[in-house]
């Protein structure tokens, strides 16, 4: 009975939420992990279950909350990465730095969780420098620079960790993961001051104009004055940053620091957040709150397949198709064709694909090289 | 006195690497220059050659292929499962080509039909292949087929003494030379380079964009799957978990051999020299016994930060005499 009416309100409240948001760029991301919840609301029994245990709440959708924070995390940096036209794929071996950093001092050297989680923000914020230094100073290719990380990234981590998976007990680094604050996981606290540091950054300050006008054309903004090298060096020290915080979340989770799998392919999961929350792979415009919305509904996507009992191995299936249909969806070709084939889509449709014919405009000036 | 043409000199930076690597390991150790060791080493990277032929078109022509890894474990589990079901293995590894090559094929199409990033279609075909060879079985599949413990081991030629040249470098060696004839002496070859290197100008000059596109995707599927074949050959089974990460090998040996990831400039030769670079990394680090696997991963990341750099200086230099 209780379920049955917090289960209304959670509608009601997501209903509203969606209809205030009608006419954005970001309706599309909630809507469709509306979608989504829709169907676990009808389809995975005990999906909507919540209940109360020692003042905490627990639950599948706070599951979600809890362990989707490291993609949060990650897909907030990588959101400024995309937005200037780049891509940063060592965010997940920046994560396994992290973590050995972080367990390393903690277990093996015997420092505070104070100082070991310091050292391992710093030491991940400097490894995305150091992609910052490649792409913006030597003006390398951003999947090659960051691809350099990547490689070589993990083999680092267990230099760190000499091959071994370190186990901890610090109750501080625990609680990073596994804590709770106001009932809910401490880790969406973690993902909403990130969440609000980098909104303050980009929308309080010039910072977000000069990131979607270097994503939009790199060379006009810097005929125009903005300083196009600072920009995206910024962009790609915060998003070693995130890698940071999201490591220390991941390796909290499991009390343990393993270089080889914290992380795996989290970069990809981040990437597609980002291009779910409704950015374009092409830079300029970047949308914050739909890539955390984008990290939502990867997560969400996850744990309905956990929650249904499909193996963790076939799981990358649908998750793929799901890359697939999004993109597509906001592909213009793709439109174009389906309003040509479906005409009740093309009213729908239109007013989406009327905005972006200047890029193509862009697109054919950036292209001649060498 | 004719100039050294600027596309060559990656291609003589890998060779004078190769050659950097492989007298370090002679001087080092004093078995390590023997045929034997060579053969093995044409061995146990037999399949991550393959693949990073394949690579090497899509690179080329400007794109990337993430799905390498999975394609190849995905063969691997096909042709194990097929071959537990009692087919015959000729028709099994032609099943698994086509099927390779067909999904090189759709993703070729949804790259250019649909203007979708290659990047992003290529990780979902990473996830779809990988994900399907669960589906397909779950665990790993011994291979105890005749033709893969009596026939197999008859097709290897000694080379020198104590040296076998077994048939899975055979089929390195084989894709290697297929690959630099199809890339430089065929009208798709051509194609490709110009695509790569600039697809406007090629579009205008009226070259097959779409189909040239696609075909360099199916092309690298295709030697994808061959290299899933090889890697059975080399395993004597197949699983559905292995070769993860296998595609950033295959394309940090492609870097190293040379080929610009822009697209455009490279050459299937270097990345042969670039596969064996990493495989001399490998046998260097295994024959020094001391040194921990993690050592390769740094050596590789380093090895493709000289190289990137070593383009970017080179391209831009070409920038300013133009």
């Amino acid at each position: 009975m209780i379920d049955w009416v917090s289960d209304l309100l959670f509608w009601i409240v997501f209903g509203s939420i969606l209809f205030l948001l009608r006419g954005q760029r970001i309706f599309w991301s909630v809507g469709a992990l509306g979608l989504l919840l829709l169907f676990n609301q009808f389809f995975t029994p005990g999906f909507f279950h919540i209940q109360i245990l020692d003042g905490h709440l627990y639950g599948s959708r706070i599951d979600v909350l809890n362990q989707g924070a490291k993609v949060m995390l990650l897909s907030l940096g990588m959101v400024l990465v995309i937005a200037t036209g780049g891509v940063d794929l060592s965010v997940g071996a920046v994560m396994a730095i992290a973590a050995a950093v972080s367990s390393r001092l903690l277990v093996t050297e015997h420092q505070s969780a104070g100082a070991a989680i310091a050292a391992a923000l710093v030491i991940s914020t400097l490894a995305g420098a150091w992609n910052g230094v490649l792409v913006a100073g030597f003006g390398i290719q951003p999947i090659v620079a960051t691809l350099v990380l990547m490689v070589a990234g993990r083999g680092v981590a267990q230099l760190i960790t000499e091959g071994q998976i370190i186990n901890f007990l610090d109750p501080t680094m625990v609680y990073l993961g596994n804590g709770h604050l106001f009932a809910l996981p401490f880790t969406l606290t973690l993902v909403l001051v990130t969440l609000g540091l980098a909104f303050f950054l980009v929308r309080r300050t010039a910072l977000g104009l000069f990131i979607e006008s270097v994503g939009d054309n790199d060379e006009a903004s810097r005929y125009s004055g903005i300083n196009a090298k600072q920009v995206k060096f910024l962009v790609y020290t915060f998003s070693g940053f995130c890698a940071g915080l999201a490591g220390l979340v991941a390796c909290s989770n499991i009390k343990s620091a393993d270089a080889n799998n914290i992380g795996l392919y989290l970069e990809l999961d981040a990437i597609l957040a980002v291009v779910v929350g409704g950015t374009s792979l092409q830079g300029g415009r970047f949308y914050l709150i739909g890539a955390v919305v984008g990290g939502l509904f990867i997560q969400t996507l996850t744990t309905t397949l956990y929650a249904r009992n499909v193996s963790s191995d076939i799981s990358p299936v649908p998750k793929a198709l799901a890359i697939i249909a999004v993109c597509l969806f906001q592909s213009e070709s793709f439109r174009t064709r389906l309003s040509h084939v479906v005409r009740p889509f093309g009213r729908i449709l239109k007013p989406l694909g009327s905005r972006p014919p200047q890029k193509s405009i862009t697109a054919t000036h950036d292209s001649p090289k060498p | 006195m004719t100039r050294l043409n600027p596309k060559y000199i990656p291609l003589l930076a890998t060779a004078l690497v190769l050659l950097a690597v492989f007298s370090t390991g002679s001087l080092l150790y004093p078995n390590f220059g023997t045929p034997r060791v060579i053969v093995n080493l044409l061995n146990d990277s037999a399949f991550v050659g393959v693949a990073a032929v394949g690579e090497s078109f899509v690179i080329l022509s400007g794109g990337i292929d993430l799905s390498v890894g999975s394609m190849v474990a995905f063969v691997g589990i096909l042709v194990a499962k097929l071959l537990q079901v009692g087919w015959d293995p000729f028709l099994a590894m032609g099943i698994a080509l086509c099927v390779g090559t067909a999904a090189g094929v759709v993703m070729g199409g949804l790259i250019h039909y649909f203007e979708l990033p290659p990047f992003l279609v290529t990780l979902a075909g990473l996830f779809c292949l990988r994900g399907l060879g669960f589906v397909i079985y779950p665990e790993s599949i011994g291979i105890d087929h005749p033709f893969y413990g009596q026939v197999l081991p008859q097709l290897s030629i000694l080379v020198a003494p104590k040296a076998v040249l077994p048939f899975t470098a055979m089929c390195f060696l084989g894709s290697v030379i297929v690959g630099t004839f199809v890339a430089s002496f065929t009208r798709f070859g051509r194609n490709v380079y110009a695509i790569g290197s600039n697809e406007n100008s090629a579009r205008l000059m009226g070259l097959p964009i779409g189909r040239t596109k696609i075909t360099a995707y199916a092309l690298a599927a295709f030697f994808s799957a061959l290299g899933g074949i090889v890697a059975t050959f080399y395993m004597q089974s197949g699983n559905p978990a292995s070769f993860a990460g296998l595609e950033l090998d295959a394309i940090a040996a492609v870097v190293i051999g040379g080929t610009l990831l822009t697209g455009g400039v490279g050459f299937i030769p270097g990345t042969l020299m670039g596969v064996l670079i990493l495989g001399l990394i490998q046998q260097i680090i295994i024959f020094n016994g001391t040194l921990n696997s993690w050592w390769t991963k740094i050596v590789i990341g380093a090895l493709l930060l000289v190289f990137i750099v070593l383009q970017k200086l080179i391209s831009g230099g070409g920038d300013q005499e133009s």
